[in-house]
């Protein structure tokens, strides 16, 4: 009858439960990592989002001088600027109103990190989301407009927080983004055709 | 053998249904601890009417949002047409959609209201730390609850919105732009996005939001309420044991919560019959087009109870430090108890300075609110920055201004003032 009851005065060896108490803890911790990687997976892009942000090409001849046409890419607005060479002409003698004028801390491809940022002068092409939080900056390419006021060499403003941009993109001083707008990897396949999303590293 | 455990010293046992009841639920010493026998200050006043409105809200945007969820279809291509569905041609729909969505902007009235009423009184003061702690992560997880709420009817306001407060995260440094991806689950702004908000909105939040009020509620329980004296009833017992200057919630309470009920009914049902968009402050006007990726609306404003935080964003020419600035701003009110360092609790007995520093915050406060709703230009930015310094001298100058060295205060009675009615 005695046979199997616990002998209660019996010294516990508090350490050694401390130990045991603590493994499981530690195991159980672990586990709970491991548990939760499937779930903080699954809100990372699908494979139907990813797949679908293949590249994307556009007919750049017909775009008219002066003018912008916007194609989507991943979900954002791509903004082609054919700029005229008077357009061109304006990038020059504002730097010092520049935030980033030579795009240092900026994000473009290598060859687009000129004072055009782009491949050539003649085409711009620009992820279309101002840098600061995503809104669409709004094209404002006339210079020195009555809105934008007599030094305004033409380029982009953002409605919604205020930012203002040249024709390469380049964020001016006093705007809340602090960096430049954003050049995607872009190629052109053959002289008549842009292609947004690839270059020569492949595609992104 | 024994019978089911019996509270010692209850009241005479019960027979029948309530007796049989009672000794497997604590239904009777529930209402005793909780309502009848729970002593709260006799002095309250008009800013004590907040938070039972705020737990009334809550329960109005649970009905309401169940019934909500058995009509609308989260989804790129379904969300918007559904609620035009149920504004349109589910019979009371359109009253059940105003009822939630005017129900939002009540809620954040109230909270603020009561918000202000701590700020008062010093309701945030020791003991009170935790309580105030579960408060300010209530207001945290309802401006989560808001601003996904209000993604879901996939208006253009709803996408730009989204846009913008998730970007807000590419702001962090390193981690910044692959967890703004993370969140959106696409590229951009998406069904993804959309879909997961939706189950935050309905399902996990709302389940954390009443956690939160639970532990809200039980910290209450446990220091009991401040008032407008900011004195500690407790110290100062009658012969029963009860508070002096305490008299039980229920039925005092109650019965004044009931009229406040009713006064809010009035006032709330009023918007909800008759201006349920309140010229575009509680819904906006652009949310009425869908939701449209390739065109901003021609100006971007937060719902109203976002737009001092806003404001403040607006202000700072650096997009990092503006997010940090905003975020801080909501932050700050974590930690009132410990900048607080003045020895009274209730603004009746404070120095004229802190009063005036309060005066100012409401102002700021006000004012940023209302810079949130206009669009950025040079006189708006020049008085945001100047109101979002007032706003942050009002914290980070407390350390110094609440002194009683620096702000004499008035003795504090030994009593709660009142006067019987």
């Amino acid at each position: 009858m005695a046979d199997n009851v616990v002998v209660a005065d019996e010294a516990v060896d508090l350490s050694r439960r401390k130990f045991l108490t603590n493994a499981t803890i530690a195991t159980g911790a672990v586990g709970a990592v491991f548990v939760a990687v499937p779930f903080v997976e699954s809100w990372t892009p699908s494979e139907r989002a990813r797949a679908l942000g293949a590249p994307t090409e556009l007919d750049i001849t017909k775009i008219d001088p002066g003018q912008m046409t916007i194609v989507t890419w991943r979900r954002q607005p791509i903004y082609v600027v054919r700029r005229t060479p008077e357009m061109v002409g304006h990038l020059q003698g504002h730097d010092g109103d520049l935030k980033d004028p030579t795009s240092q801390d900026s994000k473009q491809p290598d060859y687009a990190k000129n004072v055009q940022r782009s491949r050539t002068a003649e085409y711009l092409v620009l992820i279309g989301t101002c840098t600061h939080l995503g809104c669409l900056p709004k094209q404002r390419f006339e210079a020195a407009s009555a809105e934008m006021g007599p030094t305004w060499p033409g380029g982009y403003f953002c409605p919604c927080h205020g930012s203002r941009f040249d024709l390469a993109g380049r964020v001016f001083k006093g705007s809340p983004a602090s960096v430049n707008l954003v050049v995607p990897p872009y190629e052109y396949p053959n002289e008549k055709t842009l292609r947004v999303g690839a270059d020569e590293k492949g595609a992104v | 053998m024994a019978a089911i455990h019996e509270s010692p010293g209850a009241a005479p046992e019960k027979k029948g249904f309530l007796g049989w009841l009672n000794k497997r639920l604590p239904v009777d010493e529930f209402v005793k601890t909780q309502l009848t026998g729970y002593y709260a200050p006799k002095n309250f006043n008009i800013w004590y009417f907040f938070g039972s409105l705020a737990l009334l809200v809550l329960v109005m945007q649970l009905v309401t949002g169940i019934f909500l969820t058995m009509f609308y279809k989260p989804g790129e291509l379904t969300s918007f047409d559904s609620v035009e569905y149920i504004m349109r041609e589910v019979d009371s729909g359109w009253l059940i959609r105003y009822l939630h969505s005017t129900g939002a902007s009540a809620f954040f009235i109230v909270v603020y209201l009561h918000m202000f009423r701590a700020l008062l009184y010093g309701s945030y003061k020791p003991p009170r730390e935790l309580l105030w702690i579960f408060g300010m992560l209530v207001y945290l997880a309802l401006m989560a609850e808001a601003f996904m709420g209000y993604v879901l009817p996939w208006g253009n306001m709803s996408f730009w919105g989204a846009q913008v407060i998730v970007n807000l995260f590419g702001t962090i440094p390193v981690i910044g732009p692959p967890l703004v991806e993370w969140i959106r689950g696409d590229y951009g702004i998406a069904d993804a996005t959309l879909n997961r908000f939706f189950a935050l909105h309905v399902v996990a939040i709302p389940l954390g939001l009443l956690l939160l009020v639970v532990l809200h509620l039980v910290a209450l329980r446990q220091t009991g309420s401040n008032n407008p004296d900011g004195i500690e009833i407790k110290k100062n017992l009658g012969p029963d044991g009860h508070p002096v200057d305490g008299i039980p919630f229920h039925p005092y309470y109650t019965v004044k919560d009931i009229f406040g009920v009713g006064v809010f009914f009035i006032l709330f049902t009023i918007v909800v019959f008759f201006v349920p968009t309140f010229g575009g402050l509680f819904l906006e006007g652009p949310n009425f087009d869908p939701a449209n990726p390739m065109s901003t609306p021609e100006h971007i404003a937060p719902v109203w109870y976002f737009t001092p935080y806003y404001a403040i964003l607006r202000a700072v020419p650096d997009q990092r430090m503006g997010a940090l600035l905003m975020g801080l701003a909501v932050v700050l009110f974590l930690f009132l108890p410990w900048l607080d360092r003045s020895p009274v609790k209730s603004m009746r007995y404070r120095g004229p300075i802190s009063k005036l520093m309060l005066t100012l915050f409401v102002i700021a406060f006000i004012s940023l609110g209302y810079l949130g709703l206009e669009p950025p230009s040079g006189l708006y930015t020049v008085l945001a920055r100047i109101f979002a310094v007032v706003y942050f001298a009002f914290f980070l100058l407390m350390p110094i201004y609440s002194r009683a060295s620096f702000d004499k205060t008035k003795p504090v009675p030994e009593r709660v003032l009142f006067n019987a009615h």
